[in-house]
């Protein structure tokens, strides 16, 4: 298949990965860009747009979701959350923010992702906190501890593995994302696959589907190795379980 | 740079006047969603039966099928594009892949959820098995198979607007014109669109889901 070769033509390229010019580009303010033209410029920014999302979204997720599960009220709002986030397209929040005063480029992209981000955060902190059997806080609370030490030494490692497995779908979700950002001139690896549709170079199209997939499935098992990693040993078959 | 003409995001001049491609764009959405998810449904169905009738199969089936989940929307439009080409039939073949896990999942969580004892019941009642899957598996796994259709339906909704990247993206064509030409209401116009669809999609399966489960309207709702 012809589409095979060129695609792998594309990637076994050298200077398709380093740039015409190296990895960034001087901009007319005296700042700097990612290259545009090299997979390598293109993947870091891809993953710092990326973490900006995540980042951002966590930020806010988590100790929300957190207290909200803690104090076992506001169930109904997280679900209507990721309810509503599921029917909101990504490309009309990347649409809206470019068009309105917040510009076009990869901050509107990192604000519509960091939104798309928040709902698997918050609702895991939430059920992980909530879930906790009644019976071990109520035994810590008659151990002598407060509401602070039960929420911190008792409930949070107890849904660690939940938290984790939130911010774990937050971000091999939020890398599946960032490529739209092509479409409303932002960088990252959908870059490559705007630019092939356009020219008419499928081989290219292919590689930068073939990229952007492997990045997505990448992050998703580092992160399911971080949440293994994190996760305290006696729960890690239950882990196994919610995952 | 650009001239202080007036940009509102909310305009019914716009909806008046571009109607004709409105409406367009919107019954192309609607059917696109139908159709992947009319077809995801006939493809989960017998997978989600054989997934649970031969052991060995459930973790291949379900595994793949996540797999083929994580893969970014705009990649695996570009993915099928070389092969089959620049609009419907990509944007459709995506469409399904997506729906399908959901539906997978959801199929087999509701089937093997289903209460031992009323399976008993059912074979001592003398019940074929494919008796049992119509009258008894099936209408016991409702709620779950309910839920899954409500988020595969939705998801597609939204995913159909990615189709642009192929020339068919139904109301995302509309939003990426808007983009190019910086007119806020058709992105807004359009967006909105999209939520409502997606929203009056779900309002109907419930609905249906209600008419289909008298038993369930009693108790609590599913």
């Amino acid at each position: 298949m012809s589409m095979w070769a060129d695609a792998w033509d594309y990637v076994s390229t050298g200077v398709n990965w380093k740039g015409e010019n190296g990895l960034t580009r001087p901009t007319f303010d005296g700042g700097w860009k990612f290259a545009q033209d090299s997979i390598a410029a293109l993947t870091i920014e891809h993953l710092y747009m990326s973490a900006a999302a995540v980042i951002t979204a966590a930020a806010i997720a988590l100790p929300l979701g957190m207290a909200l599960g803690h104090a076992r009220r506001g169930g109904g709002l997280t679900v209507v959350l990721s309810n509503v986030s599921r029917a909101m397209p990504t490309l009309a929040l990347l649409t809206l923010f470019a068009a309105s005063s917040i510009g076009f480029g990869n901050r509107a992209v990192i604000i519509a992702a960091a939104i798309f981000a928040f709902p698997p955060i918050l609702t895991n902190a939430y059920t992980g906190m909530a879930n906790v059997d009644a019976d071990v806080t109520e035994a810590a609370v008659g151990q002598g501890l407060t509401r602070l030490q039960v929420a911190v030494r008792v409930e949070l490692p107890l849904s660690w593995p939940l938290i984790a497995s939130g911010l774990r779908t937050s971000a091999a979700q939020t890398v599946a994302t960032v490529p739209l950002a092509a479409l409303v001139a932002g960088g990252g690896l959908g870059v490559i696959i705007n630019t092939g549709l356009a020219t008419q170079r499928y081989g290219q199209v292919l590689a930068g589907g073939v990229l952007v997939a492997a990045l997505t499935l990448a992050v998703d098992a580092a992160m399911g190795a971080l949440q293994r990693r994190l996760t305290p040993l006696p729960l890690r078959v239950g882990a196994r379980a919610v995952a | 740079m650009r001239s202080a003409a007036p940009n509102p995001w909310l305009s019914w001049r716009y909806v008046e006047s571009n109607w004709a491609e409105i409406s367009h764009q919107l019954s192309i959405h609607t059917t696109l969603t139908l159709e992947a998810v009319a077809i995801a449904l006939a493809i989960a169905f017998p997978l989600a039966v054989l997934a649970r009738n031969i052991r060995w199969l459930t973790r291949p089936i379900l595994g793949t099928a996540s797999v083929l989940y994580t893969i970014p929307s705009l990649a695996l439009f570009a993915l099928l594009a070389p092969f089959t080409g620049i609009g419907r039939t990509t944007v459709l073949i995506g469409l399904v892949t997506y729906a399908l896990l959901v539906l997978v999942r959801n199929i087999l969580t509701g089937l093997e959820g289903v209460d031992p004892d009323i399976i008993d019941a059912a074979r001592g009642l003398g019940y074929s098995r494919r008796k049992m899957l119509f009258a008894v598996e099936i209408p016991n796994a409702l709620p779950s198979i309910v839920a899954g259709l409500r988020i595969a339906t939705v998801t597609t909704v939204a995913l159909v607007t990615v189709g642009v990247v192929v020339g068919y993206g139904g109301l995302g064509q509309l939003m990426f014109l808007g983009f190019q030409s910086s007119y806020r209401a058709q992105i807004a116009t359009s967006s909105l669109l999209c939520v409502a669809l997606a929203l009056v999609l779900d309002l109907t399966i419930v609905a249906a889901a209600r008419a289909a489960m008298p038993w369930a309207r009693r108790g609590r709702s599913a």
